[in-house]
């Protein structure tokens, strides 16, 4: 009787919990995929099935392929930058150098702030009459010029540049620990070995840092997929739809444009693109540790 | 038991002291709307003092930002969960849009003893019915064909009135450009953008062909010449503004002018509310004057009320009262002077109201006469939210991007046109 009220207990407590979650992330996912297939407008409307035709709608738009696009490019460039640099930092931080823990805090700092504060002051040090290039000006450099925010074709590398100052030093302090976990006499081994540095760098901490490697992107891409906020406040999907990411093109046409249906086909987009990168990820770590269990 | 009894009488009187008028107690009104700057805040207050003044509860829900987007994303949470508040600020097609879901008020009983049918232009009273019933109020007429100016810069450029047509605008143009200050502020936003090109339309084709192209959506007026000069006017425009443009907030643009940086604005009379705040006088610290060749047309942008079906009389009471007050003489005027709009009743003592809003006045009730009184794209007056959005999409990209041809752009209007 005792054993199987035992048995049963950490069920109890988890319950809850796990009946929550289930209703709010899996329910609302299967929400988001009925009102993708009715012709929902102003409001969510579940009486007239059209099937996929806003999916065929979403991917006639040039708006949708001009944010897939946006978002590839973002995407990319962010996880990748973040990566390097944080490597970098990482890597010139652990060489066992004085005031370590006071450049840590400043590399690590951004990611203390909203990605709203972020974009609001890369907002105005990237504007031409305000920030940067009018700086340059002053100080006398008349031909310099940096108008990348106003233009077009170059408004989302701002935005790039923007995540990646935010996001680097977080990817840092992630390699940080890595390498801390490392074990010395490895690293002692190798040099007796007469492995020169670049080389360890390479060929022995690298790959043993290859699980926080794969974590941090785990992070920064689903941060990239759902960047909404970041390009809010730095660009606001300006100049004119040049910086659209599906998280913005979303939230326009399900809450400004009244096509609720559009805007739930064009997030069960995401949900795929996010589903495609993780799931993969998830079943490779399940998979590979069999002796855990 | 006994006990037990005892505590279920008092359960059962708790919950029919709701249905029984007790006491009388007078209504709650909830309004929601995004009336949160500055000058709106004040209007805002003046409605609840009213309110007040009839022994009612105000209930403020003010939803601040995006010109109204947050708030309606709110609204639609209240009202699908079956909670909606007694007033919403709605305006244009999109009141049709509430009401086609059944969810609005009829107002007839309060219209007919207000006589609103001969306080109101006919284009303004259709935009608040449904099916001919009244379910909303209008609050104030905004005129979005200015141009303002700063006749400092003019002076120093050597123009001598504000232009007519957009030859002499160009010409003017081309004389502040020359003394070195900018011709024309303008904030890269795609309302904004819209805005300007609205009223190039409008000065270029003139009132008909723009309730036939941007109203109706008429293919054949969108792919006419008259859109192509309209689109080449507009570019043209631009290489008037300055590169740091991208994504300026309105108000900010109109502060250049304020300042003596820009000479001139394409805006709704808005600005003018921001001129006032700084206090400077119209015609002497700036001049306004309609967009070029729209002198005797009105492009309206018109704020209104919606109300929506609640349950308790109480409430119904409250928000007739509502109703009357949005329309009375004394709040139409406090409020409109500090907005920077005009009356939206007919018929009103313009005295305290300045020479702008004045000649405002004057062209709402002449153009509302001669058919040329035209509602506002850019300010969701005229078409569905999503050909709407659709259409602002293509006139931003193709102010931003010099790479698209005219005639690329007519035939992405032509498809933006047609977004259902």
């Amino acid at each position: 009787m005792k054993s199987s009220f035992e048995n049963t207990l950490p069920k109890l407590v988890i319950a809850p919990g796990f009946v929550l979650g289930f209703a709010f992330i899996y329910g609302l996912m299967v929400w988001n995929g009925v009102l993708s297939v009715t012709a929902s407008r102003m409001l969510p409307n579940y009486d007239e099935f059209v099937g996929l035709e806003q999916y065929v709608k979403l991917w006639e738009m040039d708006r949708w392929w001009l944010a897939l696009k946006n978002l590839g490019i973002f995407s990319v460039l962010y996880v990748g930058g973040a990566m390097l640099i944080g490597m970098a930092l990482a890597i010139l931080l652990d060489q066992k150098i004085r005031a370590e823990g006071w450049l840590r805090t400043i590399y690590l700092y951004p990611m203390a702030l909203s990605f709203i504060v972020t974009g609001t002051a890369w907002k105005w040090m990237l504007n031409p009459s305000l920030g940067l290039e009018k700086l340059m000006h002053d100080l006398g450099w008349a031909s310099f010029s940096f108008d990348w925010l106003v233009q077009g074709e170059t408004a989302i590398y701002c935005v790039v540049i923007a995540g990646i100052w935010q996001s680097a030093g977080f990817a840092m302090a992630l390699f940080l620990a890595g390498l801390r976990g490392i074990d010395d006499s490895i690293i002692k081994a190798a040099q007796i070995d007469g492995a020169s540095l670049p080389r360890i760098y390479w060929r022995i901490i690298l790959p043993i840092l290859r699980p926080v490697v794969f974590s941090t992107i785990m992070v920064l891409s689903h941060l990239s997929i759902k960047s909404f906020d970041l390009i809010m406040a730095l660009t606001g999907g300006g100049p004119g739809f040049a910086t659209d990411v599906p998280a913005t093109f979303m939230y326009v046409m399900s809450f400004t444009r009244g096509q609720i249906g559009l805007g739930a086909a064009s997030a069960t987009m995401m949900l795929a693109t996010v589903a495609a990168i993780v799931v993969p990820y998830l079943y490779s770590e399940l998979r590979s540790k069999p002796h855990d269990r | 038991m006994l006990k037990l009894s005892k505590l279920a009488t008092a359960v059962v009187l708790a919950a029919s002291a709701g249905t029984i008028p007790a006491i009388v107690h007078a209504g709650e009104v909830e309004v929601l709307h995004y009336w949160t700057s500055g000058g709106e805040a004040k209007s805002a207050a003046e409605l609840k003092k009213i309110m007040q003044g009839k022994g009612h509860v105000w209930k403020d829900f003010a939803v601040a930002g995006g010109g109204g987007d947050a708030a309606a994303t709110v609204l639609k949470s209240r009202v699908v969960s079956g909670n909606p508040p007694a007033a919403a600020q709605i305006k244009g097609p999109a009141i049709q849009e509430w009401a086609a879901e059944g969810v609005l008020a009829n107002l007839n009983a309060v219209a007919t003893a207000e006589k609103w049918d001969t306080l109101l232009p006919k284009v303004v009273a259709d935009a608040m019915k449904y099916k001919g019933n009244y379910v909303a109020v209008p609050v104030n007429v905004h005129r979005v064909n200015w141009v303002w100016a700063n006749p400092e810069v003019l002076k120093k450029a050597g123009v001598a009135a504000m232009p007519k047509t957009y030859d002499e605008f160009f010409a003017a143009a081309d004389k502040i450009k020359a003394a070195g200050l900018i011709a024309v502020a303008h904030g890269g936003q795609n309302w904004q953008d819209f805005t300007t090109f609205e009223s190039v339309v409008l000065g270029v084709g003139g009132a008909k062909f723009y309730s036939d192209a941007l109203v109706k959506l008429d293919p054949k007026a969108i792919n006419s010449d008259t859109m192509k000069k309209s689109l080449e006017t507009f570019r043209k425009i631009k290489s008037y503004t300055d590169p740091a443009s991208s994504g300026r907030d309105w108000n900010l643009t109109t502060a250049m002018v304020m300042q003596g940086k820009a000479g001139f604005q394409f805006m709704g009379d808005w600005a003018k509310g921001e001129f006032l705040a700084a206090g400077k006088v119209p015609g002497k610290d700036f001049l306004c004057a309609a967009a070029p060749g729209t002198a005797n047309a009105f492009t309206f942008n018109i704020d209104s009320f919606a109300m929506f079906k609640l349950k308790s009389a109480d409430a119904q009471k409250a928000q007739n009262d509502l109703a009357v007050a949005i329309m009375s003489p004394a709040f139409q005027e406090t409020f409109n002077l500090n907005k920077g709009s005009i009356p939206v009743r007919l018929n009103m003592d313009m005295s305290k109201f300045d020479d702008c809003a004045k000649t405002s006045a004057k062209d709402f009730v002449e153009t509302a006469k001669a058919g040329s009184l035209v509602p506002s794209i850019a300010h969701s007056m005229a078409v569905s939210p999503a050909a709407e959005g659709a259409i602002k999409d293509v006139v931003s990209q193709f102010w931003n991007d010099d790479k698209i041809t005219v005639a690329d752009a007519m035939k992405k209007i032509s498809s933006a046109a047609a977004t259902k």
